[in-house]
Formats: C-alpha cells, structure tokens, sequence
C-alpha cells in the first residue's frame, strides 16, 4: 500500500497506520491467501473433482437457493418489519426494535437448537405445524403429481430441507431491517404531503413515491441477508438432517471433507464459497455507493 | 456482512412514530402490517428465545443448576472467557489504530484498506477456521514445524516450548480474532469521521501532548462507540460457533468452549444440560441487546442535547 | 507580539490554497484577513498556528523576529478560536478552560487553586461568571464561542487568531459579539488576526484589513484606506456596492475620476453608487443620460435604478432623500448622471 499524503499536524499516522496494516496481514490476510495459495498446487482436475462433484453440487444447489429464498422472504417480512417500527407507536416498540438484533446477538448454535426444539415433531410449533406440512405436500402433489414434492421440498420441517430454511430465514432477519430501519426514518414526511396534495392517492403514493426510494437499501439488505445465509453454518446443521445429496449445505460439507483429513478438497470449496462471497460483498458495495449518491440527490 | 454493526452513528433516532400526522394509511392496512410484523417476530425471535429458557427448565430449576455442577461445563465456561479477554482487548486496539489513520489522516490506499477491514464479515464462519488449518495445521505451512521439530531454528523452539496452535487453545482465539476483527473499528470509524479533528486541533494548540490529546479529548469523545463495539465483539467472540469447532479438535474439557460444548450436549441426547449452556449464552445475548439499546438512547439524547443548544 | 510570514505557499494536490503570500501583523493590532471562501484565508491562519504546515520550503512564520515555522502548536503560544467552537463535549466550562493549563508539564503547571482562580477571572472577562458548571451543549452559540475565547486566553498566548469567530451566528449576535470583540481587543491589546468573509465585519472593527483572493493577498490598509481606494478590481467588487462603466460612458460624464490619466479605449470605470450625482436632464449639459427605471425609498437612503440611453446598461445610485426630493423624480424620467469620483485600473489590459 503507498503512502503519499499531506503532512498533518495531528501526531500518531505512522504508528497507527503500521499496527493496522501488521495486525491485518497478520489475522486476516495471510491466513486467507493461503486457501488461495493451497487451491493453486492442486492440478485443475483435481480442482474441478474436488469443486464439481455431484455431492459438492447438490450442496451448492441447497446453499444458495434455500438462502435465496429465505432473503427473499426476509426482504418482504422485513419491510413489514421495518415499517411498523419506524411509522407506528404501540406499546412495546422499543422491546421489538431492540429484539431484532437477536439474532447478531445469540450465538448461532443456540440458535440452532432453539429452532430445532421448536419445530421438531413434538415441539412447540411443530407439532401442529408438521400435520399441516404433510397436508400441504399432499395437496401439492394432488395439483401436480409430475412432481415429487416430498423429495424437493422435505418430506418433514425439522431435520429436512424446510428446517434449513427457517435456520437461515432466522438468521438473515436484521438485515434488511436495519438497512431500511435509517432510510424509512431520514424519509421526509413532506414527501408524501406533496404526493397527496398533488392528487395521489395513498397506493400511488406508496408504490411510486416512498418504495422507490426505499428500493436501493431493500436490495442491499436482501443482499446482506444472502451472503450471510450462504455460509451460515452453526444454526443449520441441527435442523437440517444434513442427508447427503438432499439437505447437506456447503459449510457443512467442508467439515466432512476436514473431517476425513481431505484438507485440500475442502480447500478447494472454500475458494469457490470465498469468491462467491468477495463478488458478493463487491456488489453490495456498489449498491451501496449507488444508493448514497442516489439518496443524495 | 458490513454495515449492520454501525448503526451507531447511522441511528438518528428520530423516530417519527409518535408524531401525528394526516396523511396515513388506512387503519386497515395498519392493522394487517402490524399483525404480519408481530407474527413474524413471534415465531422468529421471541419463540426461538423462549425456548432456550423453556427447555433448559423444563426438569425444574434442581436439574437445570445441576447441568453446571460438571468440570466439562465449568471448563467450557472458562475457555470461552478467555477466548474473548485475549480477543476482544486485541481487536479493541486494532478498532482503534485502524479509525485513527483512517478518520483523521488522508492517503492513498484509504478506500482498499476500510474494505479490507471488513473481509472477514465476508468470510463463512468454516472457512475462518479453515484457513488457520491450513496455515497452522499438520498439513499447512507452519504446522510441520510445530512439534515436528525439523525446521533449523523455529522447529526447535516450538518443540521446547511445547507449542500447539491447531487443536489448542492458540487456534481457537486466533479463530475467534479472525471473526470479531471488524467490529470494534467498523463502529468507530464513521463515529470518528463525524466528529471531526477540531478538538484534537484545540488541544494541540493548547499545549496538550500527544498522548494527552488522545487520553483526555479523544478516548472520552468515543467512549460510546467503543463500548457498543465491545459489547457486539464480546457476543460474537463468546458465541462463535463454526470457525472454532474447525479449528477445536473437540477435546472435552480443555478445547470445547460454550457452544461446543452445547453441541456435544446435545447430540448426547443431554438436552436439559445443553440448553442450561445454551440459557447463559442467551442471557449474554439478552445483556448485549440492552446495553446496546441503552447506548443507543444515550447517543440520541447527546446528539439531541446538542441540536437543541 | 508581531507576525510576519514571508513567502508562503500551501497546495493540496492540484489546489493551490496560498501562493507565495507575505503577512506583517504589527504589535497589538486587530487585523481581518477577508476574502471570499476558498480564497486562503482560513489555510493562511492555520498555517500561522501551526495546524497545518506550508509546502516543504516554502516561507517562514516569525513571531516577534523569532522563527517558528518548524515549532509545533503547543510551543507557539497561539490562541486559536474555532468557527465551531470545537469545545471538548465531555468536559464542564471550567474544565475547557483549565484544559491548557491541566496539560502542562508538573513543574510549568500552576496549582489547583491558581487554575480556579484564572478560570474564574476568565469566565468573568467573557461575562459568563455563573456558568462554569455546565457542559457546551447546555449553551447558546454566543456562549460557545466566548467560551473558546476563555479556553484560549488561559494558556496566556502572545497572539490570537480566530478562524471565522461569528460565522456560526444569528445576525443580531454576530453584532453584539463583535462590537465586544473590539473593545476586548482594546482592554487586553492582544495582537489578533481574525478570518471573515463578511466585510462589513472586517470593515467595522479591524485596525488593517488584508484582503484575500486566490491564495494571494490583494490589498492590505486600513478599513477607510480599502474602501477609498481600493487597489484592484476585485477589492472594489467585493467592498461594498460598486458600478462597473464604460469608459466611453466617461468621457460624457466629465467626471474627474481618481486617476484618469491612463483610460483605454474599452476599459471600465468603477463607481460607488453613493459618487454619482443626479441632475435634472438638459440638452448638452454634461454627463450620462439615463432612464429612471426603479425608485426604491425605504431606507435611510433613497437608491434608484437607472438605465444608460447610450447602451442600455443599468446604473445604481444611492441618494439622501432630501435630495430625491427636490429632483422629484418619477419612473421614466430622464436625467443626467454626473461622476462624482470614479477609478480605473491599468493592469486589466496587462494581458
């Protein structure tokens, strides 16, 4: 990194820059270019074997698609979520609006089977809930039997696919709150005075006044909620089942592969998840540059 | 995941909620909103956490304290402890290094080392682990000369000093290090760039020395930010999961930390005892929320006091 | 104490904020730098207090013959005022005051109750006795900066520079503050420099007034001398109200202007509203015909709107109203415009 920069008055540059810059290569840096650096001995069919087998694959597919689903279900419920908290006064805001960042807070195994108490088949919620999934597939296949619902779906809540997704719906839920929570708030109530007194009615006012200005930070939020889902691993792997092939996520696999001392599989994956995260995180930013200066006006 | 710890100097804590106003959606457009917003955080939140505690008692209160008369859980207790006294006061060092030179001084690179900063946020909690295997581990670069004893100068050393990185205690707070890096300098970046340099200015020309510019003006300027810093960093250091159960080698009694711990608990089928574990964990959780509203209220009151005046 | 700086020069990247500037602040004086933002004023004041350092090379900053350009701040003996305060929140009143003093060294340090003492006779000086207990935020803005004056009087400077002191105020403060700013100056006869982008300010109560224009000093010289005879174009633009006329407009008007010996073709004569003289239009009197387009009567004096016959170009003129009177003028009307006093400036063709 060079440095070139005025001379400031203000002591203490060197120093701080140094301890940064050391203590980042040191924790940080280094330790990840060495995924990179060991993916990069591998010959590229011992990569592709080890990134695109069908296994690794059908983890792939389980990762990102139920993390996709569960933003997406983030990104409307959270909206929701956000609204009420910013617009309405009720008693007990405060309690929710603290709340939401429980999942920040508790740690992801506890997470883990808390849900998976609460779901399982005799559990608070699972057991009137699991009688209506099964009903639920058994309509679905009545409607479309072309389809195996109970292999694409899960067959049961807990310890099957749907477990994974209230897993990663759980911890995905701040996201998109906290993102919309300090746009929702900055938003001016003259704006919507102006749309009313301009003749809108209150659906073309929520849906071509306030929306779009919450679209950007919407996004973002959904973005956020993705990427994290993409690599949770403590709050998955109690609900899931983790059944090879069916409900098995990504981070997962990597423990198996560490675990049967396959360091370099393992290895490989990582990379694939580390840039997936790195374009990720790249995205997100330019979102949010553009949504700054879009915001600005 | 950037941007979510900093909600600090982000909050304006203008919450326009009380203000009546005219314009406003139909009451039952309120009513369906507030309905879906209080279902889903039933289910989603208040269930999850109540549980913990549900099923932690669920033998009475005798059993639930019993679950702590055991050595494994005490020291699973103790590790956790001193995984975050080692990783928290480092990372609080770098929070503070790292916003200094980038709030209060301009240079090339700025942009690329904030973002930096925020890499691990990007990282699934596996691979964190993943990566000290590979770097400390039997097969990685250094592990070799770990205990191996073959490299000419640091082989030795780490022979006679007996030490072990991976599967120890050493790779499970540099795990923890990796995880809880951005916290502390994620919150008081912005804080410091919105405060500008004017104090620190006023108090060099006043005579004030370095470390008495930084002791008396500036550490008492961001000493809110910090603690909210802390106490986010100390939840996620006490609580990780993933990156420290690669990294832990699962060894009852000296490398399990709480939610190892939790884990081992529960696939024994130990349920009570896991979630007695898992109700201290929740309770740090509950803490951390309210010192972090309180710090939050505390903020937008200042920054009202100082509007108002 | 005196101020000199000697060829200063300060860029930021491709900015330039001061180039090659010479400052002299004599002993005791109150001296404006004015300009408009971006001009340097601000770099220049900062660089005088060592806040920001001068290009490597560049000039010297002497104080009273001594040179202290490669002192830091803290050894320069500078009081500096901010335009926003920059009062330490965390601390009391009397805590930011007694700042200057906690911070020295065991043996420079006075004690305890020397501090309360000098504090308490400061808090008095800035007129605010009873308000040592309370914190920055719990005081207006007038408060404030009186306070950062106290703060920076405590470590006793031998000059005191302040960087915008009233530009953070409502307009009615901003006149009290100042007034008692000047007679401060006059009680404790501190060498002071102040920034401002408000002439009338400058004008009012500085001594000298320097002013700047992009990051150089155009003029320096007494409020009168400024407004007399400003010494280029742009000191005209930027003190007071001014019209810019045609030279030929002159030769009409038989004006005597200032120094009218050096008039070219096309070039452009600078007129104070209050310097034209309106005569009642005759055939072949001198001066400029105009139109009477805008009467506008409020005020202690009247100013009036006209436009050239001769180019059309508008004219503003300012009047007592005992004199509108008597022309009894009306929208439309013709007039004569007769110069009064009038400048020109050569170096405007130097290119």
């Amino acid at each position: 990194m060079s440095v070139v920069r005025q001379r400031s008055v203000l002591p203490g540059f060197g120093l701080s820059l140094g301890f940064t810059v050391t203590y980042l290569s040191l924790i940080v840096l280094i330790p990840l270019a060495a995924a990179f650096i060991r993916t990069a001995e591998m010959s590229w069919g011992d990569f592709v074997q080890a990134v695109a087998s069908p296994r690794v694959l059908a983890s792939y597919r389980l990762s990102f698609g139920v993390s996709l689903l569960a933003a997406l279900v983030n990104a409307f419920f959270g909206f929701i979520v956000a609204w009420v908290l910013v617009r309405y006064s009720f008693p007990g805001r405060k309690i929710v609006d603290a709340l939401v960042d429980l999942p920040f807070a508790l740690p992801t195994a506890v997470a883990g089977i808390a849900l998976t108490a609460i779901y399982a088949k005799n559990g608070w919620v699972g057991q009137w809930a699991e009688p209506m999934w099964s009903g639920f597939l058994a309509w679905l296949t009545g409607v479309m039997p072309s389809v195996d619902w109970k292999k694409l779906l899960g067959a049961q809540i807990a310890f099957d696919r749907p477990g994974v997704f209230i897993a990663l719906t759980f911890i995905g839920l701040p996201f998109v709150v906290r993102t919309l929570q300090p746009v929702l708030e900055e938003l001016e109530p003259e704006l919507e005075e102006a749309a009313a007194s301009l003749g809108a009615n209150r659906w073309q006012t929520m849906t071509r006044v306030i929306f779009p200005e919450l679209l950007p930070p919407l996004i973002t939020g959904f973005a956020l909620a993705f990427a994290r889902a993409v690599g949770e691993y403590g709050s998955v792997v109690f609900i899931a089942g983790n059944r090879p092939m069916h409900s098995e996520i990504t981070p997962l696999l990597i423990i198996t592969k560490l675990e049967q001392y396959d360091v370099r599989g393992a290895t490989a994956i990582a990379v694939v998840m580390l840039v997936t995260s790195f374009i990720l995180l790249f995205l997100i930013n330019l979102l949010q540059k553009w949504s700054r200066r879009h915001h600005r006006i | 995941m950037a941007g979510i710890a900093s909600s600090l100097t982000e909050k304006q804590g203008s919450a326009r909620g009380g203000t009546p106003r005219v314009i406003r959606n139909p009451l039952w457009v309120r009513v369906l909103f507030m309905t879906i917003a209080f279902v889903f955080v039933a289910f989603f939140l208040v269930l999850p956490l109540s549980a913990v505690f549900g099923e932690a008692l669920r033998k009475g209160l005798r059993v639930y304290l019993a679950s702590f008369n055991d050595p494994d859980a005490l020291s699973a207790i103790k590790l956790t402890l001193l995984t975050a006294l080692c990783a928290v006061p480092a990372n609080l060092v770098f929070g503070i290094a790292a916003s200094w030179c980038i709030a209060k001084f301009d240079f090339r690179g700025k942009a690329l080392l904030t973002t930096l900063i925020d890499l691990p946020f990007a990282v699934s909690p596996v691979i964190s682990g993943l990566i000290y295997v590979l770097v400390f581990g039997l097969q990685g670069w250094l592990g070799p000369y770990l205990g191996a004893g073959d490299h000419p100068w640091f082989g030795e050393w780490f022979n006679q000093q007996d030490i072990k990185i991976i599967f120890a205690v050493p790779g499970i707070v540099l795990a923890t290090m990796f995880v809880t890096f951005p916290f502390v300098a994620r919150e008081l970046i912005p804080l410091m760039q919105a405060q500008g340099s004017d104090e620190e200015y006023a108090a060099l020309t006043l005579g004030a020395s370095g470390w008495q510019m930084f002791w008396r003006v500036t550490l008492p300027n961001i000493k809110w930010g910090l603690f909210y810093g802390v106490i986010l960093c100390n939840a996620r250091a006490m609580g990780e999961f993933g990156a420290v159960s690669v990294v832990s080698g699962h060894i009852r009694g000296e490398t399990n930390t709480m939610p190892l711990h939790i884990e081992i608990l529960y696939n024994e089928y130990n349920f009570v005892a896991a979630f007695a574990v898992s109700s201290l964990l929740a309770l740090l959780a509950l803490v951390t929320l309210v010192l972090k509203s309180l710090i939050e209220w505390q903020h937008a009151r200042t920054r009202k006091d100082a509007a108002s005046a | 104490m005196s101020i000199q700086a000697t060829q200063l020069s300060k860029t930021f990247g491709t900015y330039t904020a001061l180039a090659g500037v010479d400052l002299n602040v004599e002993r005791g004086k109150l001296v404006a730098l004015l300009g408009p933002s971006g001009s340097g004023k601000t770099t220049l004041l900062r660089i005088i207090a060592g806040l920001e350092y001068a290009d490597p090379g560049s000039g010297r900053i002497l104080f009273h013959g001594e040179d202290v350009t490669d002192e830091p701040a803290g050894k320069r003996k500078v009081g500096f005022v901010f335009q926003h305060y920059a009062l330490f929140r965390h601390m009391t009143v009397f805590e930011n005051i007694a700042f200057g003093l906690r911070v020295r060294k065991r043996r420079d340090r006075p004690s305890r109750s020397e501090i309360a003492d000098r504090v308490n006779r400061l808090l008095k000086l800035v007129q605010l006795e009873s308000h040592g207990s309370r914190y920055p935020h719990q005081l207006s803005g007038g408060q404030r900066q009186r306070i950062a004056l106290a703060r920076a009087l405590a470590v006793e400077p031998k000059v005191l520079l302040l960087d915008e002191p009233f530009g953070a105020l409502d307009a009615k403060v901003r006149k009290e503050l100042r007034r008692w700013l000047r007679q401060f100056h006059d009680e404790i006869n501190l060498t002071t420099v102040f920034v401002t982008h408000d002439q009338e300010e400058a004008l009012e109560i500085a001594d000298t007034v320097v002013i700047m224009n992009n990051a150089r000093i155009e003029q320096v010289g007494t409020p009168q001398e400024i407004y007399d005879r400003p010494a280029s174009p742009f000191v005209y633009q930027f003190i007071g109200n001014v019209n810019v006329l045609r030279a030929q407009a002159l030769a009409q008007a038989g004006a005597h202007a200032a120094n009218p010996g050096t008039l070219h073709a096309d070039g452009q004569v600078y007129v104070r509203p209050h310097d034209i003289e309106v005569t009642p239009h005759l055939p072949g009197a001198p001066g400029i015909a105009a139109v009477v387009r805008f009467i506008h009567a409020a005020g202690p004096a009247a100013r009036l709107t006209l436009e050239q016959v001769q180019n059309r170009e508008t004219v503003e003129v300012e009047t007592s109203r005992v004199t509108l009177a008597s022309l009894d003028l009306k929208v439309g009307d013709l007039v004569n415009l007769r110069l009064r006093q009038a400048h020109s400036f050569d170096d405007d063709y130097a290119i």
